[in-house]
């Protein structure tokens, strides 16, 4: 009896132990990129080539992120990806807010026939809508401007889905909530205001979470609007970076450093609302 | 019903009704509309029928070498992630010191960028500038050209999109296998099952539902890559790793052909369409529990 016992914590310590290297062996094929990418971003452009590969540039050169910024208005392509990703954000966390309140809440007519054209839009690919909506923006005049990275993703795509995602969430609140708040004299946009808003925190959370990623990342549609090298996002910059001939690493791996870091900083700080959000997101 | 709520109702969902007719609804019958016509940089084009329809399905091998290039992007990838994100899960949900690193490290490349993650791929299987090809020939081995081999550029590509979004299925996995009653497990365990068995018989039926809704949505999102082809390879060598999306975006915004793009586009539109519906179709011969 002793010995299968001991037989059997023998192989469970195997198992631990298997499990834990091949989860290190993945997690460092995961992690390499950025390892290698801060390495090369602080190595001069001599070292680059140097044979065998340094892997702890010693001295580290800090002169790479300078230059980048000095070759390229590289603040304003923070600001330009920061406020476009937070307007989008704000935008679709009020509009898809009051949607999904009213179509969870109130009653009006039409109201399923509405919500169930709104569903349908899910099947309506960007890539398909992406020509005429070109060409529309192009005769407004408002290519090489912000506006369709901001608006159209706001009202269209990424709120509809936010829509869903609060209708889903208000439908759980129950009814003697509002009626209580219409007694006591509040109209259906002060209920939804000061009663529904902050009692939907945790889903807004996630939603925003998701919707500032997927805005930050986004890299078709700043491809096909912007031409102004001052209007760049920092992942559209990033790839004109790398398609210039002769492609200059160090500096190319400084700029994904500092492209990658505000997300990162804010991923470690909140991993499990990210996880989380994501997860939910992902399930629509 | 009151009537100031029916207002306040109409009014709410007004903004989004709008977005919906002017950003979605809209272009997409405006898309399809000009599918139907020759329209270019020049002027409104004519109506031509379905004449761009006929012209990619019957006239243009760049078309049906992207259509190719594309399922063979989604057949390569899919079962890897779903295989690797399924093995991490399983891997992951016991509660062991030090877990919640690996699941980091796993979901870290999720949150970043395509962009950079394709950039800092590019650079590691670059030619001669290469980590990969340095440490290859540290052991003797000459790497080959990576990304200019038409043999070797599209497997490049999907191993890079794997590692990019297997953590988003993963944690998928994760919250599933966290819902498998944990007495349905051990109660097959007492009754002398293997590990193997419980695993197979009971876990993975059970969260059968989510690995299906993870299928679908990988599917789909792989039939319309595109960021880490256009930095990784252009759509290059010649056009190996040529894919549909990479297809519209060359004919609409490079060549300003947007009458054919949108056909091009549309047949896009009927393919995802079409997947979804046949998925859903198979969807209650195999998946066994439903709530």
């Amino acid at each position: 009896m002793k010995t299968n016992r001991a037989r059997h914590s023998d192989a469970s310590v195997i198992g631990t132990l298997l499990r834990y290297m091949l989860l290190a062996a993945v997690s460092i094929l995961m992690l390499l990129p950025f390892f290698w990418m801060v390495s090369t971003s602080l190595k001069d452009r001599t070292r680059i080539f140097v044979f065998p590969p340094e892997w702890f540039p010693w001295p580290p050169t800090w002169e790479n992120f300078t230059e980048v910024f000095e070759r390229q208005p590289f603040h304003l392509y923070y600001f330009n990806t920061l406020y476009i990703a937070a307007a989008v954000t704000a935008g679709v966390c009020v509009f898809a807010g009051l949607a999904g309140y009213a179509f969870a809440k109130l009653k009006f007519p039409f109201k399923n026939a509405l919500f169930l054209l709104l569903l349908s839009s899910m099947m309506i690919p960007t890539e398909a809508t992406s020509i005429p909506m070109f060409i529309w923006m192009s005769n407004l005049g408002l290519v090489d401007t912000h506006f369709p990275l901001i608006v159209p993703p706001m009202l269209g795509a990424s709120g509809m889905f936010g829509v869903f995602l609060l209708r889903q969430f208000f439908i759980t609140i129950p009814g003697e909530l509002d009626d209580a708040a219409r007694i006591d004299g509040c109209s259906p946009w002060g209920t939804f205001w000061r009663i529904m808003m902050p009692l939907a925190a945790p889903s807004l959370a996630s939603l925003s979470i998701f919707t500032f990623l997927h805005s930050y990342n986004e890299f078709f549609e700043p491809l096909i609007y912007l031409n102004s090298n001052k209007l760049y996002t920092l992942p559209l910059a990033l790839s004109l970076f790398t398609n210039e001939s002769g492609t200059e690493w160090h500096l190319v791996m400084a700029a994904s450093v500092m492209a990658t870091l505000p997300l990162l900083l804010v991923f470690f700080m909140a991993q499990r609302k990210f996880m989380e959000g994501i997860a939910l997101t992902g399930l629509k | 019903m009151n009537k100031s709520e029916k207002w306040y109702g109409f009014l709410f969902i007004a903004p989004m009704m709008v977005g919906y007719a002017v950003f979605l609804l809209g272009p997409m019958i405006s898309a399809f509309a000009m599918s139907l016509t020759d329209r270019s940089l020049m002027g409104e084009g004519s109506f031509i029928g379905f004449a761009n329809y006929a012209r990619a399905m019957t006239d243009d091998p760049v078309f049906w070498e992207s259509v190719r290039n594309t399922f063979v992007f989604a057949a390569g990838l899919i079962p890897l992630n779903l295989g690797l994100a399924l093995l991490l899960a399983l891997l992951l949900q016991r509660k062991l010191p030090g877990i919640g690193l690996f699941r980091t490290a796993v979901f870290t490349p999720v949150i970043t960028s395509i962009v950079v993650w394709a950039i800092v791929w590019k650079y590691i299987f670059a030619t001669d500038a290469g980590l990969l090809n340095h440490l290859l020939s540290m052991i003797g081995v000459k790497g080959p050209a990576w990304l200019y081999n038409m043999d070797l550029a599209m497997p490049v590509v999907i191993v890079v999109s794997v590692l990019k979004n297997v953590g988003l299925n993963m944690v998928l996995f994760l919250a599933a296998l966290q819902d498998v009653p944990k007495s349905y497990q051990e109660a097959a365990v007492v009754d002398g099952a293997a590990r193997r068995t419980v695993l197979l018989r009971i876990t993975l039926p059970l969260i059968s539902p989510t690995v299906f809704m993870a299928f679908l949505l990988t599917l789909i999102g792989s039939l319309k890559v595109f960021g880490q082809i256009y930095v990784l390879t252009g759509g290059g060598p010649g056009t190996s790793t040529h894919v549909l999306v990479y297809y519209i975006y060359q004919l609409a915004f490079k060549l300003s052909e947007f009458g054919y793009a949108s056909a091009v586009a549309f047949v896009l539109f009927f393919l995802l369409m079409g997947m979804t519906l046949i998925q859903w179709g198979v969807r209650k011969r195999w998946v066994f529990y439903e709530n």
